[in-house]
């Protein structure tokens, strides 16, 4: 028991892509969608580098494959909030309910 | 395998420094204290990160997400929300659909990594010491295509985000101000 293995980090990062995902579906404001996303998204940065670690060290895949999830991350953090914005001024709201556009 | 006693207590600090925290985030009902929870998650995730051998990808994990991501999202909300920011993170009607879903996802994945023989796959040689030299040849000899277009994608977005939240009212109205100004 008092050694940590890869499972450990498996299923940390299965805890953190849950609570992530539970955001995801169950917050109403669009912001808190967004976070949730950035901490589903580091919960697989989790996993590669576990993987890297354990499984591929000589070769770090894993960890330059955490490297692209974070830059893509980042610009999908840019381009959410612009979203955002943009959907705010237009409706005065930042409630994912009030967003229906595309229901009839 | 780690034996140290210190690596193993470090990790169940951190387990549970970045599990309680994410899960204040989701439960918050102030959106500026969820984006503070964000940020701590992601501190504590860079230490996660150094426990693993990955110490460049903790000092971008502490430079990107804990620096520019956190407060790009407080100055969004900053941008957008009213003046009280009391109960500006609530939950929908979709709370038990949600849970379900949820525990169903975390069921599976917890199964699989317990039935999965990690044993098999798991090797015995130790990450290197110079991480960061070899990241670096590695991204510019083998990698270095996808790395040139995560550098367009970046591009793309900084440019499309301009676009995207620019005020279009007031470009309209330079644009007519423009072909007045043309017309007289």
């Amino acid at each position: 028991m008092l050694t940590i293995s890869l499972t450990h980090y498996v299923v940390l990062s299965a805890l953190l892509f849950s609570i992530g995902l539970f955001g995801v579906i169950t917050k109403r404001n669009a912001v808190a969608v967004l976070i949730c996303i950035e901490i589903m998204l580091n919960a697989v940065n989790i996993n590669l580098v576990a993987f890297s670690k354990y499984i591929t060290p000589m070769d770090f895949t894993g960890q330059i494959f955490s490297l692209f999830v974070i830059t893509v991350a980042a610009a999908e953090v840019g381009i959410g909030l612009a979203i955002i914005i943009a959907i705010y001024r237009n409706k005065l709201s930042v409630n994912l309910d009030d967003f229906d556009w595309l229901k009839w | 395998m780690e034996t140290s006693i210190y690596s193993v207590i470090a990790f169940y600090a951190l387990a549970i420094t970045i599990l309680g925290n994410a899960a204040l985030v989701v439960f918050a009902r102030n959106i500026v204290h969820s984006v503070l929870f964000l940020a701590i998650t992601f501190i504590s995730m860079a230490g996660l990160f150094l426990l693993l051998d990955a110490d460049f990808i903790a000092a971008i994990q502490v430079l990107v997400y804990a620096g520019a991501v956190c407060i790009m999202v407080v100055f969004g909300i900053m941008l957008i929300q009213r003046p009280d920011m009391k109960d500006t993170n609530l939950f929908n009607t979709q709370l038990i659909a949600g849970t379900g879903v949820v525990a169903l996802v975390f069921a599976l994945c917890a199964i699989l990594a317990g039935r999965t023989a990690w044993t098999d796959l798991v090797a015995t040689q130790a990450v290197p010491e110079n991480t960061i030299q070899v990241i670096g040849a590695l991204l510019m000899s083998k990698y270095v295509i996808p790395f040139e277009v995560v550098a367009i994608l970046l591009l793309v977005a900084l440019i499309g985000a301009i676009v995207i939240a620019r005020d279009e009212s007031s470009a309209i109205a330079v644009d007519e101000g423009v072909k007045a100004n043309a017309h007289d």
